[in-house]
């Protein structure tokens, strides 16, 4: 078919950030995914406690501490999130470098108290339904954080490496950004459906 | 110090040189390595629709053995074990491994295409994707073959399907093909938003995306939002299974009803993941047919996004005999009679497009009559259904047998049969044989209907689903055998579309690149498409590009010949926005496939799979994400 030129795009920026680009929507599409996933979770356990005589099922209260303190780290990492996500839309490596490495920290750190979380549950996973339903919001939740570390220590070494000064690495940082904010409000509602919503009841 | 040049651009270039240059960069190596490591979405989507075809075939040679043995009472062909996993792998086949993937999939294919773009958004995903739905699929029938085909139903129900009554291996394999099957069906969820979202044509404004695209689009957001249901309490169940937690147990404070619920609210979507992809099949059809546009475009493109809402809302018909609350049934009848609204009109427009014009009468065209008539017949008793009295009656019953397969084959498989010979020059470069499709059609509409029908009348008489025989005083042997004849018929229609399938193969007369003198972009490329799609990236100024202006195309030009370059758009006006990099082939997808595979298998026979799986899978998830200095990523 014969073709007629009408226009030219070749001055058109070759990088960005937010929602101009791929990633951030591909981003936003698993958050959204994975954010099903969390509330039909939070769904089963809410229906098994609906269809409970008593909550927690013959089983102690939680000790909320651990996950308290997760809470805390979680919420504390936010603003340095944002800051790093500003630096990496200024391009300015050092300071990406070195808000990664704090990041990564910042992530492995709720991951070792998460260890004091799951015995703090006290119930085991197959001791009633209770506890099956805990282990399987914590767990997912553990997934979660695991594999945005990783993805924050992965993007990490690429930023120390030769790859790192390139917008595309830059705008992969806000896009990691975006995602731990995301780790971050998720936590809150399960944080709340573990240890506060069985003290209500 | 470096000297900057200019990257070379399309621009500069004739025809046959730019072609030369984009088949270089774009193309994939006709070898064993490029097979492995391709990205191009034509090739990916090609071979999604191929193997969704080959376990179709499969789930349909399931079907045939238990219509041989109920063919007449007594029967002895298959014994009441194989009979149950005969049933199981047949839905679960017919759902999870062919008509889901294979509807996803056209739009793989398709999309881009029809979007006037080169690639998906995120073709390493795709070609992952692919890879993990091929092996859960194998690892399903592997162990069919290995007598360890799941034996509770394709929905899977505890508690038979549960600790206490589901032995051996049998539900584990099941619950984990639906892991690597919604995985794939997630990513490609993903892919299909973020394409159309932002890599349409310049132009091409909301209103102007062609309506398969627009089905495809809602189907990957319901997919977003539905397929989790079945990803959690799929993994409930081996969880339950496997280390002993207790969320299907009552014993333990569990609660049975808990998987119906989960289950159901990804299931009844689901019906529509096939559904609304059939529709947008049927609208980018017809206007073909009957040289004119769609009638009421609007109207279709809001009954596409209301049945996706109105979807999530149908679930508890499915368990009307469960003993639910009065207000609860009520809501559920009033809103599964709703869905029939957004279809109604869909319909309606369809009659409508084809009223009073000068319709060419071809293949793919009788199939979208087959679709209609079989449809509605298959949607009224859909409404019939949706009444608690009237399910009370026939639950579990084969009335439900023949209604769903008037939904779902009337309503899928005929539209993917008219789509099938309507796109099938584009995909392979040759067209069907018109005569021998035709007689495709009629026997496919008289074996599928003298199949099904009958199961109306023998649910009626008192049938229930599942059972692997009858005794001949119960009087449904005539009807039975009427059917297992009619499924023969049905499946002499499909041998006949495979031999017509693979003797246009063979012909020797190339098909034009626009044999229907259609008006969507995929047919203004080649036929198969070269490797880059588009030499110029098209602009559109309709619904109809093709046909605003018939003798030229109009594009714009600027896009780097020396890597893989796509135009991104805006999202709700289409406008060029900025060129970005699309990677090039790699065999991480694969590799990544592979060991997220082994682990998800091995996790069946032992929890700690997931450990040990963890460090080779976050080695080739990293290996996949490391930058590596080519022109795609500067």
């Amino acid at each position: 078919m014969r073709t007629e030129m009408v226009g030219d795009v070749a001055g058109l920026d070759t990088s960005g950030y937010g929602p101009r680009t791929l990633t951030w929507w591909g981003t936003l599409a698993f958050m959204s995914l994975e954010g099903m996933g969390f509330a039909l979770a939070a769904g089963a356990y809410l229906y098994l406690m609906s269809h409970a005589q008593r909550w927690p099922l013959n089983a102690p209260l939680p000790n909320y501490w651990p996950g308290t303190v997760v809470a805390i780290l979680l919420v504390a990492s936010a603003p340095l999130n944002h800051l790093l996500s500003n630096w990496a839309r200024a391009k300015d490596l050092k300071k990406v470098r070195i808000g990664l490495v704090l990041m990564s920290l910042l992530g492995i750190a709720p991951l070792i108290v998460r260890c004091f979380e799951f015995p703090a549950l006290h119930v085991g996973w197959d001791t009633n339904a209770y506890g099956s339903a805990l282990w399987f919001l914590l767990g997912l939740h553990t997934t979660h954080i695991l594999t945005d570390v990783v993805d924050t220590l992965v993007l990490t070494g690429a930023m120390f490496s030769k790859h790192g000064a390139n917008p595309h690495r830059f705008a992969d940082v806000t896009d990691n950004a975006f995602y731990w904010d995301f780790v971050i409000l998720t936590w809150l509602p399960i944080y709340g459906l573990i240890y506060w919503v069985p003290r209500l009841t | 110090m470096t000297i900057q040049t200019e990257p070379p651009r399309d621009s500069s270039f004739d025809d046959a040189v730019l072609d030369q240059r984009l088949t270089e960069v774009w193309g994939t190596k006709p070898t064993l390595w490029g097979w492995l490591t391709t990205v191009d979405h034509k090739l990916i989507g090609r071979r999604y629709i191929v193997t969704a075809i080959f376990f179709l075939f499969l789930g349909g040679i399931a079907a045939l053995v238990m219509r041989l043995q109920l063919g007449g009472p007594n029967a002895h062909i298959v014994g009441p074990d194989t009979y149950n996993q005969l049933f199981t792998m047949h839905g679960s086949t017919m759902m999870f491994l062919f008509a889901v993937p294979v509807m996803e999939t056209i739009g793989v294919f398709l999309v881009p295409l029809m979007i006037g773009t080169r690639n998906v958004a995120f073709p390493r995903l795709n070609a992952f994707s692919y890879w993990v739905y091929l092996f859960g699929g194998l690892m399903l029938w592997t162990a069919f073959f290995l007598n360890s085909g799941p034996d509770a139903g394709w929905f899977s129900y505890v508690p038979l399907a549960g600790p206490q009554y589901g032995i051996g291996k049998r539900s584990d394999i099941w619950a984990q093909m639906i892991t690597y099957t919604e995985l794939s069906g997630l990513a490609v969820a993903v892919e299909i938003i973020v394409t159309v979202f932002k890599m349409r044509a310049p132009g091409m404004t909301l209103d102007r995306i062609p309506l398969f695209v627009w089905a495809a689009l809602v189907t990957a957001f319901m997919i977003i939002f539905a397929m989790p249901a079945v990803m959690v309490s799929s993994t409930m169940l081996i969880l339950d299974r496997l280390v002993g937690t207790h969320f299907f147990n009552w014993a333990e404070g569990g609660d049975v009803l808990l998987w119906q619920h989960l289950f159901w609210f990804f299931g009844h979507p689901e019906v529509y993941f096939i559904f609304i992809p059939a529709t947008g099949l049927i609208s980018s059809m017809i206007p073909a047919f009957t040289r004119r546009e769609i009638f009421g475009y609007p109207a279709l493109v809001l009954s596409l996004i209301a049945t996706g809402f109105l979807s999530f809302g149908l679930w508890v018909h499915h368990m009307f005999v469960t003993g639910l609350p009065r207000l609860g049934e009520s809501f559920f009848t009033a809103s599964s009679m709703a869905v029939a609204i957004p279809s109604g009109i869909q319909i309606f427009c369809w009659i409508a497009s084809m009223w009073d014009a000068k319709l060419r009468l071809r293949t793919p065209l009788l199939f979208v009559f087959g679709f209609i008539i079989n449809f509605v017949i298959g949607g009224l008793t859909g409404v019939m259904v949706a009444s608690v009295p009237i399910d009370t009656q026939v639950h579990d019953t084969y009335f439900i047998v023949a209604h769903l397969h008037y939904v779902l084959i009337g309503g899928a498989v005929f539209p993917l049969l008219g789509a099938i010979y309507y796109w099938f020059p584009k995909v392979y470069g040759r067209l069907l044989n018109e005569r021998l499709g035709q007689l495709n059609f009629w026997l496919a509409m008289v074996g599928f209907n003298l199949t099904f029908f009958p199961m109306h009348l023998l649910g009626l008489m008192g049938m229930p689903r599942r059972i692997y025989t009858y005794q001949p005083e119960m009087g449904w042997g005539p009807m039975n055998l009427l059917a297992t004849v009619g499924a023969l018929i049905f499946f002499a229609s499909f041998l006949l579309l495979l031999f017509n399938i693979v003797s246009s193969l063979r012909s020797r007369t190339p098909a034009t690149d626009n044999p229907w003198e259609a008006g969507t972009l995929e047919w203004a490329t080649g036929s198969p498409p070269p490797p880059y799609n588009f030499a110029r990236i098209p602009v559109v100024s309709g619904r109809e590009p093709l046909w605003d202006r018939p003798n030229s195309l109009p594009v714009v030009t600027g896009l780097r010949v020396d890597r893989r370059e796509l135009l991104v758009s805006t999202l709700v006006d289409a406008k060029p926005d900025m060129l970005l990099g699309s990677p090039r082939p790699t065999i991480w997808p694969f590799a990544a496939a592979m060991v997220t595979s082994v682990t998800l298998l091995a996790s069946i026979f032992t929890p700690w799979a997931v450990v040990w799986g963890a460090l080779p899978i976050a080695i080739v998830f990293t290996g996949w994400f490391w930058p590596t200095g080519v022109k795609e990523e500067e």
